[in-house]
């Protein structure tokens, strides 16, 4: 009976060893900054991010993915746990706003001031207070949305167009050509369930139109607007509602025109720098609006090594580090640094494109949404029900710009959030004319 | 003597408890979150459910597409069980093959269809190399509903029927031959034989079956979103959409009530409709 019972607890014995090795062999381990982020989460640009960003950096950092929905849920369950493993944050302004909100970020005063030299935009830094009278998060790098094209669609611009300073009205006259001469629909334009839509109505064509974004929402302008994008849609390839990412597309040919956010296309440019190019958005009667996007970083309120965090923040925002970005995944610099001159070709087609957009002399930058707190996704929902209404369901501009500024008006006067940038700024929740 | 009465209950014990945490709980979680709008309890979500503009859509897409598959894939399974059983050999190589749409899950299938149909997919190709097309032909988009809906179809077809047609098979094999042996010597024909005796025989099957492939037609969702993406949506799309994209769990759970409710109604309409009486069984 004995010799039967140590012969069973002689396997359990050799289990209960290695959990303790394997327990030992943690200490090591948790050293490290446990970073989550939302961004460069592909595995190719998370790969990049631990060997090439990171490389150099003590005591390390152990980069932890998360899709963006699940951000708020992630950090809620971990400052609600009796054990804390977030120490460091990276996600964009939309993502981190509703963070601050719910009081899971700490203050970066102090380490703002030390960053004080490196040359970040006070526009940018401004944006990091996310409405607070504290620095809630540091700008770590930034990216815009751009147009691309095949070079064979270059033929069929419209005599005196510049490719540069393309007008809307040019810009819908050379996708009829297209369509005149080819019999293709070579537009393209996210609207997928993945797609970044939303941000082109928000960002570029409501400021360029109609000089706002909540304000002019069902102003004579807006509705131009809405006419014109229905007639554009016709020259639109219709599987632009499948399309999350341009760049599949692209590479595949069926669009020859597109616009994207600049992580999307990259792969296009990077594959074939001599077959597409990069060129800044179309301008409307009043402007040429773009939307900037900005990455944070911030550090968890209850973050088990802020020390640690507030030093990844400090390597991520090296000038020489983010020119390493840069040159890796194609998220640029906020910091002042020159991008040196042997950029790889895709990189340094988009960096062309954002600088001729921001140094365009009609450029209109559109700040993200700012205040809308977890209601972003309500918020870009209104655009789309509106894009889908009147483009894709035919209906009539005025009743459903009524009927969605209803909508509007009310997500306003409950975020009570104030206009931002280009709309006139307010005193209290913007209001919808 | 107690406790053999007791060991019934305490051997069902463990599963009542996993089925309780991992079901009942948050079951009555979902119920909570749809009936309660900004800490008090309110309609609310369901009125926004109801106003969304794309609602109506998704209601009729999924009960059309339900109305649809299900009668087609009974017949079909039923046919593909009838012709299995005179097999003799090659009849297990035969039971496999019609299985391995099993294997697979449901956003595999939607995108092994989905590389067959889309503009540059192999049934293109195909047409192209018959010369039936001159450039491709989009056969997924809002601009061709009707050739989308009988994309998802195919596809559920391909995928699904397996599951009512194992259930079949595992019924015909239940049956007693004596039934249609008397009746092949009395002289009833393959048809009324068919009518008559097996289909009737086979009710409980047929039911399960029918209980089962419907509560899982009304909870499609990758094949959908895979093939169809925003065009075509349905109740669990639009779930989907609701909790990841808008963030709004409220009205998330009131789809996923929906969808509940939706697939107790089939299961009474099917409990009652193909009632099994007891001294018809064999």
């Amino acid at each position: 009976m004995l010799q039967a019972r140590t012969k069973r607890n002689a396997p359990l014995g050799a289990l209960l060893a290695i959990g303790l090795l394997a327990l030992s062999a943690a200490p090591a381990w948790a050293k490290s900054v446990v970073f989550l982020s939302t961004q460069l989460r592909p595995l190719e640009e998370a790969q990049l991010l631990r060997s090439v960003i990171l490389k150099g950096f003590t005591p390390g950092a152990t980069v932890v993915p998360e899709v963006p929905p699940q951000l708020p849920i992630h950090m809620q369950a971990d400052a609600k746990s009796g054990t804390h493993t977030i120490s460091a944050v990276g996600a964009l302004h939309g993502e981190l706003e509703p963070l601050a909100g719910m009081g899971l970020l700490r203050p970066l005063d102090t380490l703002a001031a030390s960053l004080k030299g490196r040359g970040i935009p006070a526009k940018l830094m401004r944006l990091g207070r996310l409405g607070t009278a504290h620095q809630m998060y540091i700008p770590w790098m930034q990216a815009t949305y751009i147009m691309v094209a095949n070079r064979k669609a270059l033929p069929y611009l419209p005599p005196g167009a510049k490719l540069d300073s393309l007008s809307y009205a040019q810009f819908a006259q050379w996708a009829a050509n297209i369509k005149a001469k080819t019999g293709r629909r070579a537009l393209g334009f996210p609207a997928g369930p993945k797609g970044l839509m939303a941000r082109f109505f928000e960002g570029y064509l409501y400021p360029s139109f109609t000089g706002g974004v909540v304000t002019p929402f069902r102003s004579p302008q807006a509705a131009q607007m809405w006419a014109y994008f229905a007639k554009l849609w016709k020259d639109v390839d219709p599987n632009s509602t499948n399309y999350g990412f341009m760049q599949e597309p692209l590479l595949a040919g069926s669009v020859w025109i597109a616009f994207d956010h600049v992580a999307r296309v990259i792969d296009a440019l990077k594959q074939h720098p001599h077959q597409f190019i990069a060129f800044p958005p179309p301008a409307g009667p009043k402007g040429r609006g773009y939307m900037p996007v900005i990455v944070g970083l911030a550090i968890a309120k209850d973050a088990p090594d802020p020390a640690g965090a507030a030093g990844l923040i400090t390597w991520l925002t090296r000038p020489s580090v983010q020119i390493r970005t840069a040159q890796s995944v194609g998220f640029f610099p906020v910091v002042k640094a020159k991008l040196p001159a042997d950029l790889p070709a895709g990189i340094r087609l988009e960096a062309d494109a954002i600088a001729k957009t921001q140094a365009a002399p009609d450029a209109l930058p559109t700040l993200l949404p700012v205040g809308l707190g977890n209601k972003d996704g309500d918020f870009n929902k209104v655009y789309m029900d509106t894009f889908q209404l009147i483009v894709l369901r035919h209906r009539k501009i005025m009743p459903v710009l009524d009927a969605e500024a209803k909508k509007l008006r009310r997500l306003m006067a409950q975020t009570k959030a104030p206009c931002w940038a280009p709309d006139v700024p307010s005193q209290g929740a913007c209001p919808v004319n | 003597m107690r406790n053999e009465r007791l060991m019934p209950y305490l051997l069902i014990a463990p599963s009542i408890l996993f089925l309780a945490v991992f079901f009942a709980y948050p079951l009555v979680e979902t119920i909570t979150l749809a009936f309660r709008h900004h800490g008090g309890w309110s309609l609310h979500n369901f009125g926004t459910m109801a106003q969304d503009l794309n609602f109506r859509d998704s209601l009729v897409n999924t009960f059309g597409l339900v109305l649809v598959v299900v009668p087609l894939q009974l017949v079909l399974a039923l046919a593909m069980a009838l012709m299995l059983r005179p097999l003799r050999r090659g009849r297990d190589l035969v039971l496999w093959i019609w299985s391995i749409p099993l294997g697979i899950s449901d956003l595999a299938a939607g995108l092994v269809w989905l590389s067959i149909l889309t503009d540059r997919g192999y049934f293109n190709t195909i047409l192209f190399h018959l010369g039936l097309i001159a450039h491709p032909q989009s056969w997924l988009t809002y601009e061709t509903p009707g050739a989308l809906f009988a994309a998802i179809l195919i596809t559920e077809l391909w995928r699904a029927t397996a599951i009512v047609f194992l259930i079949l098979v595992a019924g015909l094999q239940l049956l007693p031959k004596e039934y249609a042996e008397a009746a092949e010597i009395f002289g009833a024909s393959p048809w009324q034989r068919l009518t008559r005796i097996t289909i009737p025989l086979l009710k409980p099957s047929i039911q399960s079956a029918l209980i089962l492939r419907t509560v899982l037609a009304f909870e499609m969702f990758a094949t959908v979103l895979s093939l169809g993406g925003r065009n075509f949506p349905v109740l669990m799309s639009e779930a989907f959409n609701w909790q990841y994209n808008e963030q709004n769990a409220g009205v998330a759970a009131c789809f996923a009530i929906l969808v509940m409710l939706a697939s107790l109604g089939a299961t009474l309409f099917y409990l009652r409709a193909i009632r099994v009486r007891p001294e018809q069984l064999p």
